[in-house]
């Protein structure tokens, strides 16, 4: 009997709880776990696949990323509206749906605009719907936050895979080929061909292995070791702020004065 | 209260980590001098930039690391890496090449993992074949060797020095195919004719002028450790055997589609450096001696598929770094019985 008593107020607890976030939404704290705390790519590390494969120049990495980032606010945002209407039954069929409409839309994007590098990239344009960091933001975040703070959720965790995948081509191109920025065309139109850089000069010899998928592994492995490096910096100073413990003696005296 | 130290009575000497690495690098020396005697400066060469460049980055990386810099310096395991690495590597490389190839060995191959003791893959090794895949035309660039070059001569000791510094075309004069690329680069010719048509081998003794003198130098440096029981025969005489009887079994009498015969196999490349200082590797090999029977076997065989059906015209880089991966597993499963047991029992076994 009290069993069903109680039962419509644990129902209720969750969306008091939400109205009580929602009101007390912290858009830099948001901002603050896409970007780095929690950043899909080098510490949650979702979405290695495409990480990975295409990061080889940075006009694919800026490709590639920039759909990732369209398709995650898209999604975070449908999810977030459909949120109180699904049931958890339905709940990831109804995600992975609704990811797979908004890839297939920036797919014919690509496709429409910048056939070249829609052609480059191939494959790993389907893929990222199985890029685990859009299926998680969605289950993680959308579903239980309201319509705003999704949509800055969305753009801050694209925006913090999007910088990574950019550091990381930027890197292999750099130290595969000696120069950056090439065929940016593709992506900005004829005027951008001249963009290219040549840093090494032109007798650098090609370091094939930094475009190979190894390269791909060693450069993220360099990446996350910065990131753990800063943050431990950055712990060690929050540890040196806070108040000493007082010294001297810590011995209660128990009885009275000894002489 | 003190104990007496002492090793166990059938062991009748000490033998520390850098007694053993200092005897491997002694055990190289006729092959350095094979390879100094046929190619010319270009070894040592190779052997002076790797070694610093290996000493500076194990004590770059060290210091990092805030470990003891000098006790890891002694144990000369950084110089052994850097010495196998310039046996391996083509005499007159240009020098970044080298410097490259030994950054990766010591750095990424060895220290990432942990140091000495925790690389799972031999660090020459993955320097050599991070070099190969990412400067192919560098690394295939063999002179000829001295009994066959135009005019009987080496490059002189300043041209080498040219041609490694200044990155010019200073040796190129000098350069020609090794016996695997022959036997690689002709396509439906019989072994016969290929071997015919070619000074570098229908002047040769057993394989190839040359290099079956620098395969035999180092097989007779491998037996020296041997004696000194540096490692024991299982892994080495097993690859070698695996190679053998691939290469017979595919030698075809010779035809048009043939591998060319054991000998070609045994006695060219980097086969002898391989087999007695590289599978060798305490560290990245398998451990028990059945499994050191599998792990030369699977070397051996690798090294053959790839040379003959693969890319590349010498494959014991990446036969080495392959059986590597797979020194664990042959481990799990070639646990040796204790003594007092009666069937090996593992260590990870699965209890109810």
């Amino acid at each position: 009997m009290n069993d069903t008593v109680s039962n419509p107020v644990i129902d209720d607890a969750p969306i008091a709880d939400e109205a009580k976030k929602a009101s007390s939404v912290n858009y830099s704290e948001i901002s603050k776990n896409g970007l780095w705390t929690n950043n899909p790519a080098l510490v949650q590390l979702l979405g290695l696949c495409p990480l990975l494969a295409v990061s080889g120049s940075v006009v694919n990495a800026l490709g590639l990323g920039l759909a990732t980032m369209l398709v995650l606010m898209g999604s975070n945002i449908v999810v977030s509206l459909i949120r109180n209407v699904v049931s958890d039954a339905v709940k990831l069929p109804a995600f992975v749906m609704i990811i797979a409409a908004f890839t297939t839309a920036t797919e014919l994007l690509m496709q429409a605009y910048t056939y070249e590098l829609y052609q480059i990239l191939g494959i790993f344009i389907p893929l990222i719907v199985t890029n685990c960091a859009i299926l998680g933001r969605a289950d993680a975040f959308a579903c239980k936050n309201p319509l705003l703070p999704s949509i800055v959720d969305g753009f801050m965790m694209g925006l913090g895979f999007l910088l990574v995948l950019l550091a990381l081509g930027a890197i292999r191109e750099l130290l595969g080929t000696g120069h950056l920025f090439a065929d940016m065309q593709l992506l900005f139109g004829e005027g951008a061909r001249h963009w290219k850089l040549n840093i090494f000069g032109e007798n650098y010899p090609s370091f094939i292995i930094a475009l190979l998928p190894p390269g791909a592994f060693l450069v993220t492995g360099f990446l996350i070791a910065i990131k753990n490096v800063f943050d431990e910096r950055e712990k060690k100073r929050l540890a040196a702020q806070k108040a000493k413990p007082v010294k001297g003696s810590k011995r209660v005296r128990t009885t009275g004065v000894i002489n | 209260m003190s104990f007496m130290s002492a090793s166990s009575p059938h062991t009748r000497q000490v033998q520390n980590t850098s007694n053993v690495m200092q005897w491997v690098i002694l055990a190289t020396i006729p092959g350095f001098l094979a390879l100094s005697y046929f190619f010319g400066w270009g070894t040592l060469i190779n052997l002076m930039i790797a070694s610093a460049t290996a000493l500076a980055s194990e004590a770059f990386v060290l210091r990092l690391r805030k470990r003891p810099i000098m006790h890891y310096l002694c144990d000369c395991s950084a110089l052994v890496t850097a010495v196998l690495l310039a046996l391996a590597l083509p005499p007159y490389a240009p020098w970044w090449i080298i410097v490259v190839g030994t950054v990766t060995s010591i750095i990424l191959a060895k220290q990432l993992y942990g140091g000495l003791g925790l690389n799972p893959f031999n660090p020459a090794m993955v320097g050599y074949v991070v070099l190969l895949i990412s400067f192919p035309v560098e690394m295939t660039r063999w002179i000829n060797p001295v009994t066959l070059s135009a005019d009987g001569q080496l490059p002189s000791l300043w041209e080498s020095l040219v041609a490694v510094f200044s990155n010019s075309s200073a040796v190129d004069a000098y350069t020609g195919a090794t016996p695997l690329d022959l036997f690689k680069n002709y396509d439906g010719t019989l072994a016969e004719q290929i071997v015919s048509q070619e000074p570098l081998l229908n002047n040769a003794m057993l394989a190839g002028v040359g290099w079956e003198w620098v395969n035999l130098a180092f097989l007779a440096g491998g037996l020296v450790l041997l004696q000194k029981k540096i490692f024991t025969w299982h892994a080495p005489v097993s690859m070698l055997v695996a190679l053998t009887i691939m290469s017979a079994l595919f030698y075809d009498g010779g035809s048009s589609n043939s591998g060319g015969s054991p000998l070609l196999h045994l006695l060219s490349g980097g086969t002898m450096l391989g087999a007695f200082f590289i599978i060798t590797d305490p560290v990245s090999s398998a451990v028990s001696t059945k499994g050191r029977i599998i792990y030369g076997a699977g070397i051996g065989i690798l090294i053959y598929v790839i040379r003959v059906w693969g890319n590349y015209p010498d494959a014991v880089a990446f036969a080495v770094l392959l059986m590597n991966f797979a020194a664990p597993f042959i481990d799990y499963y070639t646990l040796p019985r204790t003594y007092g047991h009666s069937k090996a029992e593992r260590a990870t076994r699965k209890r109810d």
